[in-house]
């Protein structure tokens, strides 16, 4: 079923399927779960966390016993992707917390996939092996090689089965050539590059080639004095391999066209919206940070997350947004202790579904967002453990701005602020997401009939 | 230079917003809030201005501050003493000579200097504002930055801004910035390198321990151990 089509008469119903991590006691701040990716097929779900590792969920094969549940997922491989390092000449502790995963499209039997950290990017091999060979007559019974005068014969060792085993091995390993935190990777279309992003430089880099990268934007001033604006996110077009776009801290987006020059400082095509002068603020410019900028899946629109919006864009108009969604619009008269207890500057990340339909993004109290671009309907869920009964519908909150209570509202001042939604992934085809709320997980998939 | 003049509000306009504030604000502060343990320390005065220099002092007191979350902190400050002082620029403070033999780009702490060096101008100048703003929390949310109507607290002054990575890398030019800025209103959150000769503030424990008191014995460690890093961290050459 494609998602989008047939369910424009009515709204999908959202159910419980799984939930990964542990329950509260003995979770630590390790675990906090730091990045959310499908895979191209969305066979694979990988997250990154704080403590550096990554985890691989696998969808099991739908089997013809349990025609009503579709494929849950369980743990394929785990592995500590980064470690925690030290800069001798700076003084600090590089975090080893995973900022983002990127996938490589399948190319052979292995899973490819980037990884990486403030600094350091690294593209990790993800295989299995279900043989081994058997029957070398090279070594004695302890291993160590015979004296070739005594092998007579030649024998050729037979592969036989063994226990499933999955191994991750990093294959690259592609470091200093950030100087600022990288907060963006980016898989390019022709999947022989893609680019690292920091807070204020681009790089290309090629597969192949870890000691050297191309920067392709620098934005930082020649006087640091001067600087007012940072990079916040970058992605490469999905079909055009020439093209990438990046967000800044400004609430601008910038497109650029490698064939123009080799350094993309100069933008083929910029995205501002003008500032709402009835909503001005000291904090117009905090909450206008751009946060995430995806494009949608067919490339002809980008969509961008600042803090009380999510905007859709079409490319061939750079004044105004196409689309603006309220998020959770009544956080703007509570902007200043927002700004009191650093909530304000909180990333959130968006998803396009698979047929860019429908957008998703988080919010605080473990809700998250959906907004269908058609119909114009949002809903409000909640990714929690008490709704956590297997096949349970998911049932739309609603926050009370203001006025009288209804019984399943909740007022705005008892919203729980540490619970946020930063980072889901929406399954690249069918109606299943993920959601991570702190160190859990949460996989909900729409309503089987 | 006063500009208090006429600006002080009653102490019974005062309090009524003040409640109201207080009401709006504090449902925020639920010990749950991560946030809560690593706000800074508590204000004297509800004034934006206080909170987002302390907020300033206490990113840049971070090892390695976050760019973007200082870039917009730094923004809003401009915002709000522009508010405060409409008429004022800033001064374009020359930025400190770049240490010898250290290119533009490199990946030392110079570039972070010059960055310490940018923020600790523009407080410098806003230590020039004695009266500060008090725009009471609710106007400011609602409409256009809102006049300046608060009472007296004391100048702020220009804070250390040195953190461990570049206190020993800056020029003698910088230390001639601090000298004359009274910081005793924030001096017990201070770090104060002891051996820089700069004008130090009461100590605090952890500001000794991280004192840069680097001798010629511990230099000659240092740079080892930077010589052995570069060998082992020398990436893996291609088609591996």
């Amino acid at each position: 079923m494609i998602p989008g089509i047939g369910a424009l008469a009515q709204d999908t119903l959202w159910c419980f399927s799984q939930v990964k991590g542990t329950i509260e006691i003995g979770a630590t701040e390790a675990d906090i779960i730091s990045t959310v990716e499908f895979n191209h097929t969305g066979e694979l779900l990988a997250t990154g966390d704080k403590g550096g590792r990554v985890v691989i969920f696998q969808r099991e094969q739908e089997s013809k016993n349990q025609v009503h549940r579709r494929g849950e997922y369980n743990v394929y491989s785990t592995f500590q992707s980064h470690e925690p390092e030290f800069d001798y000449l700076k003084s600090l502790e590089i975090e080893e917390k995973i900022n983002k995963i990127r996938w490589l499209p399948q190319q052979n039997a292995a899973y490819f996939l980037l990884s990486t950290n403030d600094k350091t990017v690294k593209l990790w091999k993800v295989s299995e092996r279900d043989k081994r060979p058997e029957g070398y007559n090279l070594k004695d019974e302890e291993g160590r090689l015979r004296d070739p005068a005594t092998i007579t014969t030649l024998r050729v060792p037979v592969l036989r089965p063994m226990d499933l085993m999955v191994e991750a091995t990093p294959r690259r390993v592609f470091a200093n050539a950030h100087t600022y935190h990288i907060n963006s990777i980016s898989v390019n279309s022709d999947y022989e590059t893609y680019m690292s992003a920091d807070d204020l430089r681009i790089n290309l880099w090629n597969f192949e080639i870890t000691n050297q990268s191309f920067n392709i934007v620098d934005i930082k001033p020649a006087n640091m004095e001067e600087l007012t604006e940072v990079i916040t996110a970058a992605e490469f077009h999905p079909h055009h391999c020439n093209t990438f776009v990046y967000s800044s801290s400004k609430g601008t987006i910038r497109l650029c066209d490698m064939r123009a020059s080799a350094l993309c400082d100069r933008h083929t095509k910029f995205f501002e919206e003008p500032e709402d002068p009835s909503n001005r603020s000291f904090f117009s410019e905090i909450i206008s940070s751009i946060s995430d900028v995806k494009f949608s899946h067919s490339g002809r629109y980008i969509m961008t997350r600042d803090y009380l919006t999510v905007k859709v864009w079409d490319l061939n108009m750079e004044n105004r947004p196409i689309e603006t969604y309220q998020v959770h619009d009544y956080l703007r008269s509570k902007l200043c202790s927002l700004y009191e207890n650093d909530c304000i500057f909180d990333k959130f990340e968006c998803v396009w579904n698979g047929s860019d339909s429908v957008i998703m993004t988080g919010s605080y109290n473990n809700f998250f967002r959906m907004f269908d671009r058609n119909t114009k309907r949002d809903v409000t869920l909640e990714a929690s453990r008490e709704n956590s009964k297997p096949r349970a519908i998911l049932k739309p909150r609603k926050v009370c701005v203001g006025g009288k209570r209804r019984k399943d509202e909740i007022s705005v001042d008892s919203l729980d602020f540490s619970k946020k939604i930063l980072h889901t992934a929406w399954h690249p085809s069918e109606n299943i997401i993920a959601v991570a709320a702190t160190n859990n997980l949460y996989i909900f998939q729409d309503k089987v009939n | 230079m006063m500009l208090s003049k006429g600006l002080k509000r009653k102490r019974e306009e005062e309090e009524e917003p003040e409640k109201e504030a207080l009401a709006v604000d504090t449902w925020w502060l639920d010990p749950r809030l991560p946030a809560v343990a690593q706000a800074p320390p508590a204000v004297p005065s509800n004034s934006l201005l206080d909170l987002s220099v302390l907020k300033l002092h206490h990113s840049l007191r971070q090892s390695e501050p976050d760019l973007r979350h200082l870039v917009l902190l730094v923004n809003t400050l401009r915002r709000i003493q522009a508010s405060v002082e409409p008429e004022a620029t800033l001064p374009s403070v020359p930025s400190p000579p770049e240490a010898p033999g250290v290119a533009a780009d490199s990946l030392l702490a110079s570039s972070d200097a010059a960055l310490s060096a940018s923020m600790a101008s523009l407080l410098e100048d806003l230590s020039h504002i004695e009266g500060l703003s008090q725009a009471p929390q609710p106007l400011v949310d609602e409409g256009p930055p809102g006049r300046p109507s608060g009472g007296a607290p004391p100048g702020l002054g220009a804070l250390d801004l040195l953190g461990p990575a570049t206190g020993c890398l800056l020029d003698d030019e910088l230390e001639g910035l601090f000298e004359d800025i009274d910081t005793s209103m924030y001096d017990s959150e201070l770090w104060a390198p002891a051996s820089e000769g700069l004008k130090p503030g009461p100590e605090d424990g952890p500001g000794k321990e991280e004192g840069l008191e680097l001798d010629e014995a511990q230099l000659d460690y240092l740079l080892d151990v930077l010589v052995g890093t570069q060998a082992l961290e020398r990436p893996p050459g291609p088609g591996r």
